[in-house]
């Protein structure tokens, strides 16, 4: 059910970051995203994982190697029909605009007419459930409300490709969770293709078609895991033993790569 | 698909009380009772002091004299006043437009900031009587000048202050605006100038109180040369001339006015950022 996998989304070849300080922050990388996956970029603070997306998302300049985007560099991806979305962190929103005006903010930023503009708006923020919120102010919703209008100024583009960078890692588990299986109906609905990027095991198993183990000290890849497991995946799939086999053996090659149990979680 | 959120909102207003809290719990009421009811004790002790001590009317006059005064010299008091408030208002005003406009030159080129901003300290660090007499020499029309001088004082805080706010943007919001790839002019209208408020604001309250005492240090120093009228001037006059009780009463109005002044700024700040920024929003 992780779609027609048909071209490839991201290709990152050999790609490598060095920091002006020297610091190695990745060494020389491959991956390819299809299409329609749902791919997990998973390990401890420091492995280079956001650095990675980030790359792709063309906010760094890699030091070495070439990142592609449906065959193009980033820079040139209109030129491929297909359009990409980043959403952050933390929310990233701004405190003095309303919920409404800051997801239209990427719409105003490329010049789409108003009308189209609001329109588009209203279908983001249904999306998210928010649309009786569009007159609120960022401060007045909860953390979890906060993260849904940054995924929902996220979608208004209609992109094709959503990158995530740990984006619920802030919030309490319950609304974690509830966030997760939104955004996978949300991928599945409209086809897209999502990098995700978190440190936590069992966030990367629930969402990924593939998840992509990652090591700090320097940051790289060492394995990579699909999780072959239908969607839609309700709550019960939390708690089967499917999950906890994928769990057990994503903590297990986490932990081969930081040479024991020390620092492996951190 | 998606079900509606899990969270309810934060309520964004104190809940329409069913009972109001009785007046004195209430926090707008004790803003005003408390620093009153300090003023009526200090008043109070003051006058008694005065009274019972019998302490001559030319060294410290009573504050029910200096109310007395207040209004007998009403006409000569408050054309002084108005006279000192043009030149705070086009003082403060000056400052305003002109320390943005610096703020801005500053924030759009390191090299101009860098080349300029000691210069700026340098104006802020000269005591402004050291250079009010040149420039009520240079300039000759005598509230030019001093407007001039009350410029100078109000200047820096508002320099300063929107610099920093221009800069003090949030890193992930400056990420999203470049991967959106928008314009130098988008980055600032959209982003730069609202995000710069807050400091701004701040900015304003501090230089408010500046604009006056540069207005009235520079009548002061016009004043022994045989300009002005404004309230320095009567204090002025009033001391050659032991009239106590009328200095204390343009005193008064001084302080009066800064404080008006400053909750004028303070107004002005709850009303631009009150729904949105921290330092005005209300907390529960």
């Amino acid at each position: 059910m992780s779609g027609a996998e048909g071209a490839p989304a991201v290709e990152v070849l050999s790609v490598e970051k060095t920091y002006p300080n020297g610091t190695h922050a990745l060494q020389p990388v491959n991956l390819t995203v299809q299409e329609g996956e749902f791919v997990t970029l998973l390990g401890p603070s420091g492995c280079g994982k956001s650095t990675l997306l980030k790359m792709v998302a063309g906010l760094l300049e890699p030091s070495n190697g070439r990142l592609l985007l449906w065959r193009k560099p980033v820079e040139e991806i209109e030129s491929t029909g297909h359009r990409l979305s980043f959403v952050f962190q933390e929310p990233t929103l701004m405190p003095w605009a309303r919920v409404q005006a800051n997801v239209r903010l990427p719409l105003d930023l490329a010049g789409v007419p108003s009308a189209e503009a609001a329109l588009r708006v209203n279908d983001a923020l249904a999306m998210v459930g928010l649309d009786k919120f569009a007159g609120h102010l960022p401060r007045e919703l909860s953390g979890g409300m906060q993260m849904r209008v940054s995924i929902a100024r996220g979608l208004v583009t209609q992109p094709t490709l959503l990158l995530m960078d740990e984006p619920f890692g802030a919030l309490d588990e319950i609304t974690r969770n509830k966030l997760d299986s939104d955004l996978l109906d949300l991928w599945r609905a409209k086809k897209l293709t999502v990098v995700f990027v978190t440190h936590s095991i069992y966030e990367a198993v629930y969402l990924s078609t593939r998840v992509v183990v990652m090591a700090a000290r320097p940051g790289r890849l060492i394995e990579e895991v699909r999780i072959d497991e239908p969607y839609p995946r309700g709550p019960d799939f939390r708690v089967s033993t499917a999950f906890s086999h994928y769990a057990k053996q994503l903590q297990d090659s986490l932990l081969r790569a930081s040479g024991g149990v020390e620092g492996a979680l951190a | 698909m998606n079900t509606m959120a899990e969270t309810k909102p934060v309520p964004s207003a104190a809940n329409p009380q069913a009972a109001a809290p009785p007046l004195l719990a209430r926090a707008e009421f004790q803003r005003i009772f408390y620093p009153l009811l300090v003023a009526v004790l200090l008043i109070g002790l003051w006058q008694w002091w005065v009274t019972a001590f019998d302490i001559p009317r030319f060294l410290v006059p009573s504050p029910l004299l200096v109310a007395q005064t207040l209004v007998k010299d009403a006409a000569l008091l408050f054309g002084a006043l108005y006279t000192t408030l043009k030149i705070t208002v086009f003082a403060f005003v000056c400052a305003t437009v002109l320390g943005v406009l610096i703020a801005f030159a500053f924030v759009q080129s390191r090299v101009v900031e860098t080349a300029l901003f000691p210069y700026a300290v340098l104006l802020q660090v000269t005591p402004i009587v050291a250079i009010a007499p040149l420039i009520i020499i240079w300039v000759k029309n005598p509230t030019a000048s001093l407007v001039i001088c009350a410029t100078l004082v109000a200047l820096f805080p508002i320099i300063a202050n929107t610099t920093l706010g221009l800069r003090s943007v949030n890193p992930g919001l400056m990420s999203y605006f470049k991967l959106n790839r928008a314009s130098r002019l988008q980055v600032l209208w959209r982003l730069r100038i609202p995000s710069a408020l807050p400091y701004f604001f701040g900015g304003l309250r501090i230089s408010s109180g500046l604009a006056l005492i540069g207005a009235v240090v520079a009548e002061f120093v016009a004043g022994t040369g045989g300009t002005g009228t404004g309230l320095a001037y009567q204090i002025l006059q009033s001391g050659y001339q032991l009239n106590i009780p009328r200095m204390f009463a343009a005193l008064l109005l001084i302080t009066v006015t800064g404080v008006l002044l400053f909750a004028a700024m303070a107004w002005l700040s709850k009303w631009a950022l009150g729904s949105w920024h921290e330092s005005e929003a209300r907390h529960e």
